[in-house]
């Protein structure tokens, strides 16, 4: 018999207790890729493309294979022809000839930085000489770098063979739309004409990267036994696993990927950019190869989230309420088809009950690297649009900001444009502790000062996950899980395995599984981690603690099953006998065979996470520069299992959203080349540029959590440059309808709205 | 990165000796900040690095009364505004060697080598003008001294010819009745390349009025440039918001900046006056002791 | 030309020999020649911190230091920052503000921490958050480093 300990008196989970990768991580010892180091290993370099968007008319390799101390060169011609197949790779269907072009270009470049030929060599500065020594011989065409331009019928073509899907049908001529997708509920035109006052903009936002600390690094020993060992810095290693496999056509069984701790990806390393190559390389050398990024392949090559164009349009009554939603959005896809505009269109009214609302999406390549998740990747760029309009109606009808939106929230019931209805959520309740604050209730003084809010939303996905316990001696347990941990998430998954047995966290010891140890598990990213697999250790709980009622029944109490009951507390009794979870595990462990327990999960169910932001600006009016005085992030965590990092995921978010609002933006030169490559010039945010950032955490159980854990990590990067503008708007009066909105930008702005006044 | 030879000579003659038998194929290595990465990136090429911070002139750091600063050109940033004679006397200075990179940067950044990689944007530069210094040259011919505000000559260039080492740059001495201060404006708060610079110098007479002032901007224009107009504006005058605010526009005449991703040629110049103003305010509220 | 030198330095108090090409940095000596990775490479060219170390009493990107500079010279690393199994008061608060997320900056937090520390114990937050904008972290909204460098400045003065 099991009683339900979800009854919110926990023992472990809201505590603060340290990580356990923490010791490694602060004395240096933790083993990231680039530290790994094998017997014979050697160095890799990737020549990439120069020019944006080319035909490659030959490569001569010859000067490079020459080189002393060069022991492997490949080209597209090296790799296998994987022809035009689609591969589902768990997170979505794609097509192989583009993931395996993007790796290493085939007939042509797409982007600045494309990678088109690969050197390993005894150290890196001979692999890059070599690889300096490659000629490649290109036929530059056109480029374009503006989504509306890339949508032109006239626009330079990235692939003669791509047509328009366009809600399953396919155009006739092939066009850079990889996508056109069309959302709608109610009636829209019945919609606006119940509307009193009806708001349209329109927006567009630069392409931004994830700026993780670390760039990208693999490691691959093809072994003489036929199989790929690689070490990667990857969010998911079977889903590496599974990319290296068809890229290189060899067997899934025949790839091990070993997940290193990983500095940072925040959705950016879930592609596979370097796998296959050290792979490829190793196979041809004979030897372990290992290739790091530099910081400008890194921006050239990886990353980037959609820029974007959007047009929305909002219809309300003079009481306030919200009726009618409009949208046309073009995103980014980069180089590659496949961009984040499913997401955008889903979460560009998701905050709100809208009754009519249509929304269509396009995905649209252009001479920019493949676009990547990145943090709610898609729905930042609606937000800014969408919060933006509430504020302008909530102004023109007199209504306070945060009125209209607790009019408005998305709450239980709610139906969303693409179909889905909300289960219970917290948006209201996050609205409710906005009011409540001490940030909302201060006064803001002082000419140029404007406070902000904004809502924000993403899903929080399920998807697979799988745990193993097993049970040491003393009573302590270890826990194998797949989820590479980017932000501390062994701990949020110890804890809930020591919640469940009733012992500390400290009595777990988490690990991290390569994929021939762990069951499938899929990527770190979706806010899923601490939902999915902490189910999944949840789980693997209950099924040790229903192994060992078994058991104790048989060997320690000779009773039946039934008569063995499970406290609260994870102890077990019979007949007014108790024995703690470490004294039955002990004992149990004398007895008999060792406990192995063990679970495999596959959540359906989005976790629906709502976050609110308010900030205080001052801007100066002479240079534009905004800075930020205040700001306060309120999220709906669900549980927050660890307060410290759900805290840390806020901060974190948040301040990646700040960046994105204020000054992050690739620049291109005339040649469509990016300008910026580097931490000097694509600028996030230093430590100076930045107030303290204040979180309050709001739990709103989740139904389909045991104990009500909704995934956090993504939604703090959402509204924030809503936020930011809308901040703005209240210190100057102008109303910012780009991103990132900088210096210079809003000076010019300032400068010609007083010209017009 | 690719392979160069290494020298660390401990004499001005062993260093020109090296810099006069090795041509442009030698770098001189300071604080390593630009250079390294220079090379780096292939963008300056070395068969061999000189490092002259064991040269004990080129590491120096004296303040005297009558003869001021002597700054040998390899002292790093850090030295000079975390010694606080030097920092009160060339505010300007102090100002800028506060604000090259990060703390990491500045611990090996010095203002000598600052001023050799002759950026346009460097945050030095216009400090070393407003405060008039003087760069002393060593050479196969033998000593030379040239103004910093003729140091430079282009983007990356200046007036040192092959064999030459700038060893000791030289700051007149300083009065209680003037004061100085730089800044810059760049779109983060730290580690950032400047829009736009200005440091401004001014001396007051015994009627309260300004006596002489010196103001030089960067990022504008090819090389740091002095702005002479400007600062001759403000002789005679009294240091009021007004008269900061026309020696800015004024200061403008001198910008000939160029539209990148930085800034457009309209932002950069609406920043020379708005950056002008405040630093004259900054060495007007410095000479006050309020600064 | 550029063959390899030898150098002697002393790195985490220890005396170190080591051989460098002239063109390899110190950073590239401590990863490739010395075994130290606790060092990370996040830029290769001064604007991330990650590979920061105190080279005689002053914190140092080692990406812009060449290993042959290093003669004679004291290299403290992120290794040599915890004593024997006790770590520093910065690492400790580290941990227990959760100051680091994904922790590959951290390293380079550390270092940069101890050296302002040593400095100025009882830094405020600007000057904090002024000394330390040279090292990027993207992880954790810099909140709890800031509040973690301050807990140990205060943990340092309680042990002194």
């Amino acid at each position: 018999m099991i009683k339900n300990n979800g009854n919110g008196e926990y023992r472990v989970l809201g505590t603060r207790p340290v990580r356990h990768d923490g010791a490694d991580k602060v004395t240096g010892k933790a083993v990231y890729t680039a530290d790994v180091q094998l017997p014979g290993m050697l160095r890799g370099f990737i020549l990439r493309s120069p020019i944006a968007h080319g035909l490659i008319k030959s490569i001569d390799t010859s000067a490079a294979k020459a080189t002393p101390g060069v022991h492997a060169v490949i080209t597209s011609a090296d790799m296998p022809d994987v022809g035009d197949k689609i591969a589902d790779l768990g997170e979505g269907a794609v097509n192989l000839k583009y993931l395996s072009g993007n790796v290493l270009a085939q007939d042509k470049v797409l982007y600045k930085g494309h990678a088109v030929a690969a050197v390993a060599a005894v150290d890196i500065h001979v692999a890059e000489e070599a690889a300096n020594k490659i000629i490649v011989e290109y036929e530059e065409l056109p480029s374009v770098t503006w989504v509306l331009d890339a949508m032109q019928d006239d626009a330079p073509l990235l692939h003669d063979d791509l047509h328009t899907d366009s809600m399953g049908a396919k155009s006739e001529n092939p066009s850079n739309i990889c996508t056109h997708m069309h959302f709608e509920k109610g009636n829209i035109e019945d919609g606006f004409a119940q509307c009193d006052v009806v708001v349209e903009r329109e927006f567009k936002t630069a392409s931004v990267h994830q700026g993780y600390i670390e760039p990208h690094a693999s490691v691959g020993d093809w072994n003489e036994d036929g199989r790929l060992r690689i070490w990667t810095a990857t969010q998911g290693s079977f889903s590496a696993r599974q990319q290296t496999a068809e890229i290189l056509q060899i067997p899934i069984g025949d790839v091990v990927v070993t997940p290193c701790e990983i500095g940072g990806g925040f959705g950016g390393k879930i592609a596979v950019y370097l796998e296959p190559l050290v792979g490829m390389l190793s196979k041809v050398s004979g030897r372990p190869v290992k290739i790091s990024m530099t910081r400008a392949d890194v921006f050239e090559a990886t990353g980037p989230t959609p820029g974007s164009y959007m047009k929305v349009k909002i219809g309300a009554t003079n009481d306030g309420k919200l009726i009618a939603g409009e949208a046309w959005l073009a995103y980014d896809a980069g180089g590659y088809p496949g961009g984040m505009i499913g997401p955008g269109c889903m979460c560009v009214f998701s905050c709100y009950d809208i009754e009519h609302a249509v929304v269509d999406g396009y995905d649209v390549c252009l001479n920019k690297p493949n676009t990547q998740a990145y943090r709610a990747p898609g729905a930042t760029q609606v937000a800014f649009a969408t919060e933006q309009l509430v504020d302008e109606i909530a102004k023109q009808i007199g209504m306070c900001p945060l009125e209209i939106r607790q009019l408005n929230a998305a709450k239980e019931g709610t139906v969303r444009v693409d179909g889905p209805k909300y289960p219970p959520v917290g948006l209201v309740e996050c609205l409710e502790a906005l009011e409540e604050s001490d940030h909302w209730k201060s006064s803001l003084d002082g000419p140029l000062r404007g406070r902000g809010i904004a809502a924000g939303f993403w899903f929080g996905c399920g998807l697979k996950s799988c745990a193993t316990v097993t049970v040491n001696h003393d009573g302590t347990v270890n826990l194998l899980e797949g989820s590479t941990d980017i932000g501390g998430s062994r701990t949020s998954l110890a804890m809930q395995l020591a919640e469940v047995l009733g012992i500390t966290s400290d009595d777990v010891n988490p690990m991290v599984g390569d994929t021939d140890s762990v069951g499938y598990t899929d990527v770190t990213g979706g806010s899923r981690v601490t939902f999915a697999t902490g189910l999944a250790a949840y789980t693997a709980g209950r099924d040790l603690q229903t192994q060992m009622i078994s058991r104790a029944a048989e060997e320690v109490w000779d009773c039946s099953p039934d008569e063995v009951t499970l406290e609260n507390d994870g102890s077990f009794t019979h007949n007014g006998e108790s024995k703690t979870f470490k004294e039955l595990a002990s004992q149990l462990f004398k007895h008999g065979e060792p406990l192995v327990a063990r679970a495999a999960v596959s959540p359906e169910n989005p976790t629906n996470g709502f976050g609110v932001h308010v900030a205080d600006v001052e801007v100066d009016p002479e240079t534009g520069k905004v800075t930020v005085l205040r700001y306060t992030t309120i999220q709906d965590a669900g549980k927050a299992v660890h307060p410290s990092y759900v805290e840390g995921q806020l901060q974190g978010g948040t301040v990646q959203g700040i960046g994105w609002a204020l000054n992050e933006e690739y620049f291109y030169h005339d040649n469509d080349t990016v300008a910026n490559a580097s931490f000097l010039d694509y600028r996030m945010p230093t430590m100076l540029d930045l107030p303290m950032i204040d979180t309050i955490i709001v739990e709103a159980a989740n139904p389909d959590h045991p104990y009500g854990v909704r995934g956090v990590g993504e939604t703090p990067i959402v509204p924030p440059p809503a936020a930011l503008a809308n901040a703005i708007y209240n210190a100057t009066g102008t109303r910012m309808e780009q991103l990132p909105m900088s210096p210079p930008v809003l000076w010019k702005q300032l400068q010609s709205e007083s010209a017009e006044a | 990165m690719k392979p160069f030879d290494y020298a660390s000579p401990s004499t001005i003659q062993e260093a020109t000796a090296l810099l006069e038998q090795h041509g442009d194929d030698a770098r001189v290595l300071a604080g390593g900040t630009d250079i390294i990465v220079q090379l780096r990136e292939g963008l300056r090429d070395a068969e061999i690095v000189i490092d002259v911070k064991k040269i004990p002139e080129l590491t120096a750091l004296d303040l005297c009364n009558e003869g001021g600063l002597t700054l040998g050109a390899s002292t790093p940033c850090c030295d000079v505004y975390e010694t606080p004679d030097v920092a009160a006397a060339y505010p300007a200075l102090a100002d800028s060697a506060h604000i090259v990179g990060g703390w990491q940067i500045q611990s090996r950044a010095s203002v000598g080598g600052n001023l050799c990689n002759s950026s346009p944007a460097a945050d030095t530069i216009p400090s070393l003008i407003a405060h008039n210094a003087i760069c002393l040259i060593e050479g196969p011919t033998g000593t030379r001294e040239v103004a910093a505000q003729d140091f430079c000559t282009a983007p990356g260039r200046n007036v040192l010819e092959s064999g030459e080492l700038l060893v000791t740059l030289r700051l007149p001495a300083v009065s209680d009745s003037e004061s100085s201060a730089y800044e810059r404006f760049i779109r983060r708060n730290e580690m950032d390349i400047a829009v736009a610079g200005a440091a401004s110098w001014i001396k007051r007479g015994d009627d309260g009025n300004i006596a002489d002032a010196r103001i030089a901007l960067s990022a504008v224009a090819a090389t740091p440039q002095f702005a002479q107009e400007a600062s001759e504006y403000l002789v005679g005058k009294a240091p009021t918001e007004e008269n900061f605010s026309q020696a800015g526009e004024l200061a403008k005449n001198v910008a000939s900046p160029i539209d990148d991703m930085r800034g457009t040629v309209e932002y950069r110049v609406n920043l020379v006056g708005v950056l002008v103003k405040r630093t004259l305010a900054t060495a007007l509220a410095r000479i006050q002791g309020d600064g | 030309m550029a063959n390899k030198r030898h150098v002697s330095t002393t790195i985490n108090g220890e005396p170190k020999e080591f051989l460098c090409a002239p063109h390899e940095s110190l950073l590239e000596v401590l990863r490739d020649n010395l075994g130290l990775t606790g060092s990370k490479e996040g830029c290769n060219n001064g604007n991330c911190g990650a590979c920061t170390v105190i080279l005689n009493g002053r914190p140092v990107d080692s990406c812009l230091v060449l290993g042959v500079e290093v003669e004679d010279a004291e290299v403290e690393t992120v290794e040599g920052i915890a004593d024997r199994n006790e770590l520093h008061p910065v690492q400790e608060c580290f941990l227990e503000g959760a100051a680091l997320q994904c922790g590959i900056c951290t390293p380079g937090f550390l270092v940069a921490s101890k050296a302002l520390l040593e400095k100025t114990p009882d830094a405020c937050e600007h000057t904090i958050r002024y000394n330390l904008a040279g090292n990027l972290c993207r992880c954790t909204g810099y909140d709890k480093i800031v509040r973690a460098v301050q807990d140990a400045g205060k943990r340092m003065a309680e042990s002194n």
